[in-house]
């Protein structure tokens, strides 16, 4: 894994971007994603929140079961807003 | 951890930010924020950040003006690209009330060079192609108003205190606030005690709990919040999109994603909950894809929520709390505690440094309940 690598595809967030703010000091899953945005996008991190608790275990020198993770939200896939206000079928 | 500080302030979220980053930026030492979590944990990283100077109190407008003017320049003056964008608000009127207020908003925002105008749902048609304005009887729209990254911007503020000496703690809990006949002594924390004679609540959602540890009386709660996102699209349209009499507010970002969120003080959970509730996506839907038909197939990704701490007018508490001196507070926002936060950062820094601000602060005063002195703003959603 170099700075180049995508660690979150949907919102093509690199290591290097990543690695940036564990230098700044930044140590939760939390504080990265609100930062970079890693985690934020249609898959909502179910792609690269593993790698990246990995990423940043290994950065920081702890065992992975040692990072928080952040918090999982409805809905468990997008959803169109047509379809949740009721207006078409499924 | 430091023991002794000139000081402490209580809350990492903006408020506590920038009111630290602005101390500092005046030349005081020795300040220290203690935060429970990390940063922009709680309603600061929570909010919809929008920001604007379409109110119907003269206070308000002053406040949000400037705290435009502030925004305008942040990224340069923190040294952070926090994201600016002024697209401005649409608000719309549905009822002869509203237009009735809206037109003597507007008449008072004019007066203060804010660049607010009525215009017709026609005209709001050409801002908005996307719209549907059918019941729309009128709107006004000023081109200055917008909406910036929270996150950012709240650890933009952190990360400039710090540079200039403000010490942050996360992970640091407030357990009690040590007082005496002289006023307060220190603050003990679950990783050790600060001595200090000053401190500043800007707790946010659990403020009156930061009051009851110093034991004085903060008459505000925690109320929930909520908010969706949907997935990226590409470009449909520009301002903020919101109504007070129909309740919603929301805005495609820079980025492409629709966020937004409707007030439910009648129904919505008092307390520290931040989960969401299915009615809430389901209502926010069809507020959103009946105004704006297109976002029907756009997906929603995410739906959180967040404190409003209201206060007993939903206007904001500055100031020292008459029981206990040098406890000062910022806090009761009721929902605008992010687009005010440049503004009473400034505010707060004056009032503790020299005892007064270039904006008058008396009237937000926590004295005003017992005054029976409230505010009445109109226009809130």
């Amino acid at each position: 894994m170099d700075d180049n690598t995508i660690i979150c595809r949907c919102e093509d967030v690199t290591w290097g971007e990543i690695r940036k703010q564990l230098d700044k000091g930044y140590m939760t899953l939390d504080e990265i994603k609100r930062i970079t945005r890693a985690g934020m996008g249609p898959c909502q991190g179910k792609t690269c929140q593993r790698v990246l608790l990995h990423a940043i275990a290994r950065y920081l020198n702890k065992r992975v079961e040692e990072i928080q993770i952040s918090t999982y939200r409805p809905p468990t896939k997008p959803v169109p807003l047509g379809v949740l206000a009721g207006g078409q079928d499924d | 951890m430091i023991e002794k500080a000139d000081i402490v302030i209580i809350g990492g979220g903006v408020q506590g930010c920038s009111i630290a980053y602005n101390l500092a930026k005046r030349g005081q030492k020795n300040i220290v924020i203690l935060e429970k979590d990390t940063v922009a944990h709680g309603a600061s990283g929570r909010c919809g950040a929008g920001f604007r100077q379409q109110f119907g109190t003269e206070m308000n407008c002053i406040l949000a003006r400037d705290s435009v003017k502030i925004f305008e320049q942040l990224s340069d003056e923190l040294e952070y690209d926090i994201e600016l964008n002024q697209r401005g608000y649409l608000i719309l009127a549905y009822t002869e009330k509203e237009v009735n207020q809206f037109r003597k908003n507007v008449e008072l925002e004019r007066s203060l060079d804010i660049p607010a105008s009525l215009i017709t749902p026609e005209e709001a048609r050409e801002i908005v192609p996307c719209l549907n304005t059918e019941d729309v009887l009128a709107a006004t729209y000023c081109p200055t108003d917008g909406n910036v990254n929270p996150l950012l911007t709240t650890f933009a503020y952190a990360e400039a205190a710090q540079r200039l000496g403000v010490k942050l703690y996360q992970f640091t809990e407030v357990q009690k606030i040590e007082t005496d006949k002289h006023g307060i002594r220190e603050v003990l924390t679950s990783r050790g005690r600060i001595l200090t004679d000053t401190v500043v609540n800007a707790a946010g959602g659990h403020a009156r709990e930061v009051g009851e540890l110093a034991g004085v009386e903060i008459p505000v709660y925690a109320q929930r919040h909520q908010i969706l996102v949907t997935e990226p699209v590409e470009p449909l349209w520009a301002p903020m999109l919101m109504s007070f009499s129909r309740n919603f507010y929301f805005q495609q970002l820079p980025h492409g994603s629709i966020l937004g969120g409707y007030g439910d003080p009648e129904h919505e959970i008092i307390g520290h909950n931040t989960g969401t509730s299915w009615e809430f996506a389901a209502t926010m839907a069809k507020k959103m894809t009946s105004l704006v038909p297109i976002l029907s197939n756009v997906r929603m990704v995410r739906q959180w929520s967040g404190s409003y701490t209201m206060s007993p007018d939903s206007q904001p508490i500055l100031g020292e709390h008459p029981q206990l001196e040098r406890y000062y507070m910022s806090l009761g926002f009721s929902g605008h505690g992010f687009m005010l936060a440049p503004i009473t950062g400034v505010m707060m820094a004056e009032y503790i440094m020299e005892g007064s601000t270039y904006l008058p602060i008396e009237k937000l005063n926590i004295t005003r309940f017992e005054r029976g002195e409230l505010i009445l703003e109109p226009s809130v959603v």
